[in-house]
């Protein structure tokens, strides 16, 4: 379960996040919709513990842990996961040996020995199979030369190798044709557990077409200023974010 | 200086009755140009970067023990050399044989001339194939703070061919002072793949200058590599002066603590239609400091030249410095030339990236710097060395591991 309360957060000495609460129990998905500039990547920063960002008040826990206490990689290895909205490049890393890298870390961090070799090209080739991903890309740097596609679809690729129980997926649609977002939501789907819970950052309701969210949540200026269903995602697709922020 | 003088001045007797004739014939004019000009200070374009006069203070012991080598193929000790070696050696160090040596001439080079005892010659007849690689190991040992002049002379006859490895380690906590000159005479059509790899300790101190005269349709391919190290000036020196022949520069260089590395090159074109490659790339972390000056030198005449040199740097600590100085210099008009040098520092978008995926931060910093310094270690044609190359490299990254078991950091 994750539990924000009353998170205030800066970035470059500017407040963003104005006093968020939100509570994702497990296997809920929650819609995060809003404004261009509302917050949202902020949020999803902040909970994975990007340096580049500033909590001013509040907390997180996670599973009862004290979240802003972790460094990125233990929010990471506690089971915290984010599909970015722009997948950086990594020259001269190949996705193989940074997902050697990620994969032992993870068993590190439980006290596992590192996988053996044999199971993980195993464990490779199943999951690349489940998202669809060509085993040429694997081969090469992190997402560099990837196309826009390829890099969501790579996002996806690497949750499954690590198996969160919690994922932010920022804006995951975005640059995604009909058919990768198909493959995207779909792969996202069979990656879900009892336990799995989400959140879906998303201004478009195609891709709530496929991951349907239990709760949607409206953000703007820093403040979660609405709650509601998933016909809330349909109102706003139709609609607009004007009548909300008169409202509010 | 004047230690050197009078060391110079201590051994002269014994130097005269022990060494070869070729060694003995060319000292006295080099201990007197050598006596004229001192170390280069940092006036002296080349040196600028490094403090020579302070490695050169303390007083070290001179080994003079001649060397003895023992059936390793298409080596020799100059006493055993198969040819008259008088025309190479000290010759190949300035841009022509033809040219009497001259003040110019550097400082270090004129000192390991007047000093050295013994040189090793590396002799591929003509139209020979090395089957092997040819493997020069240095060990630093012993107990007391000690002085190497090592001199090597490599004759790659025309067709030669031959892959050529030198790596110098050092043991225990002495302090080490290594002066190096190697000449290499690589004739018509031979081709030479030449690997130097530095690991040794922070008290040891390397000056090494390698020249290379090159004639026609010759490839020569020098790849060197800092591991580990105290402080080390690598000079290299080609004189491209046969068409249609083709040197490629490899360096990597992995510097940390107070590491200081500096590599200075000429290429020196002096003919037409030749090609020139150099890629060396920099990892500097905690406090170390990274040079490289690389000059190309397009002389009138030398026609449809291609040159790229490229020195890629990354400083991974707010304290660590990089200097880097490429250098064009074209005195012909139809040419193909490109030089370019960049100083970053660790992108912070890919280590939160990773960071996020549960890879630690440490962990992530040397992924990085690993990718980076890969590429030049990629450019390297002997595979089996590249392979054993990136582990080392892995190995030396890892603070884990070089903290675990090395005598570095004692």
């Amino acid at each position: 379960m994750l539990e924000i309360k009353n998170l205030h957060a800066t970035v470059g000495g500017k407040e963003i996040l104005k006093g968020v609460n939100l509570t994702i129990n497990d296997g809920e998905i929650h819609a995060l919709m809003g404004t261009n500039g509302a917050g949202k990547s902020t949020l999803s920063n902040v909970i994975v513990g990007n340096p580049a960002y500033e909590v001013t008040e509040g907390s997180i826990t996670f599973d009862g842990q004290d979240l802003l206490a972790m460094s990125a990689d233990e929010r990471a290895n506690a089971g915290i996961f984010m599909s970015f909205q722009m997948p950086v490049e990594i020259p001269g890393v190949s996705m193989t040996n940074f997902m050697k890298a990620a994969v032992n870390a993870r068993r590190k961090a439980r006290g596992e020995e590192p996988m053996k070799a044999a199971e993980f090209i195993k464990l490779m080739k199943e999951k690349r199979q489940l998202v669809e991903i060509d085993q040429k890309l694997m081969s090469r740097s992190v997402n560099e030369g990837f196309s826009g596609g390829e890099k969501k679809r790579n996002e996806i690729f690497q949750m499954a190798m690590l198996e969160p129980t919690f994922c932010i997926l920022d804006e995951t649609d975005s640059g995604l044709d009909v058919d990768a977002l198909r493959i995207v939501a779909t792969g996202f789907n069979k990656l879900r557990t009892e336990k799995t819970s989400a959140m879906v950052i998303t201004h478009y309701q195609r891709l709530l077409d496929y991951i349907k969210p239990d709760i949607v949540h409206v953000l703007i200026d820093g403040k979660i200023v609405m709650t509601g269903g998933p016909d809330l995602a349909q109102k706003i697709e139709d609609e607009g974010f004007d009548w909300i922020k008169n409202n509010a | 200086m004047t230690q050197y003088i009078e060391l110079y001045n201590e051994i002269l007797p014994l130097l005269q009755k022990q060494s070869h004739p070729v060694l003995n014939a060319q000292r006295e004019e080099t201990m007197a140009l050598f006596a004229q000009q001192g170390f280069p200070d940092k006036s002296v374009e080349r040196y600028r970067y490094t403090d020579v006069a302070a490695s050169f203070a303390p007083n070290y012991g001179l080994s003079l023990a001649p060397l003895t080598i023992k059936d390793v193929p298409y080596v020799y000790a100059i006493k055993d050399a198969p040819i008259d070696v008088s025309p190479y050696y000290n010759k190949v160090n300035r841009p022509n044989p033809s040219l009497p040596l001259r003040e110019e001439v550097d400082s270090l080079t004129l000192l390991n001339t007047a000093l050295a005892h013994d040189a090793v010659v590396i002799y591929v007849p003509k139209g020979e194939k090395a089957k092997q690689p040819i493997r020069i190991e240095n060990t630093l040992n012993g107990e007391q703070d000690t002085m190497v002049v090592r001199r090597v002379l490599i004759i790659m006859e025309e067709l030669a061919e031959a892959t050529i490895f030198f790596v110098d380690h050092a043991n225990g906590g002495s302090s080490y002072l290594t002066s190096q000159v190697i000449e290499v005479v690589a004739k018509d059509g031979a081709q030479l793949d030449m690997y130097e790899m530095e690991e040794t300790t922070e008290k040891c101190h390397r000056y090494s200058n390698l020249y290379i005269q090159v004639g026609r349709n010759a490839n020569i391919r020098h790849n060197g590599v800092t591991l580990s190290n105290g402080v080390t000036r690598n000079g290299i020196d080609v004189y491209l002066q046969g068409e249609c022949s083709e040197v490629t520069l490899n360096g990597a260089v992995i510097a940390d603590r107070k590491q200081h590395v500096d590599v200075n090159t000429l290429i020196d074109h002096q003919v037409p239609q030749c090609v020139s490659n150099e890629l060396y790339k920099y990892v500097a972390d905690d406090q170390a400091v990274g040079a490289f000056a690389g000059r190309i030198l397009v002389r009138e005449g030398a026609q449809q030249t291609i040159s790229h040199e490229t020195n890629n740097n990354m400083c991974a600590s707010e304290e660590a410095r990089i200097y880097t100085q490429p250098m064009l210099e074209i005195y012909a008009d139809d040419v193909k030339c490109a030089h370019g040098s960049t100083v970053g520092v660790m992108d912070e978008a890919a280590l939160f990236y990773m960071q996020q995926r549960g890879i630690p931060l440490e962990e992530a910093r040397t992924l990085l710097k690993n990718a980076f310094i890969s590429q030049v270690i990629d450019e390297m044609k002997w595979e089996s060395f590249r392979d054993r190359l990136h582990i080392l490299v892995d190995k030396r990254l890892s603070k884990e591991e070089r903290c675990g078991s090395c005598k570095i950091c004692k």
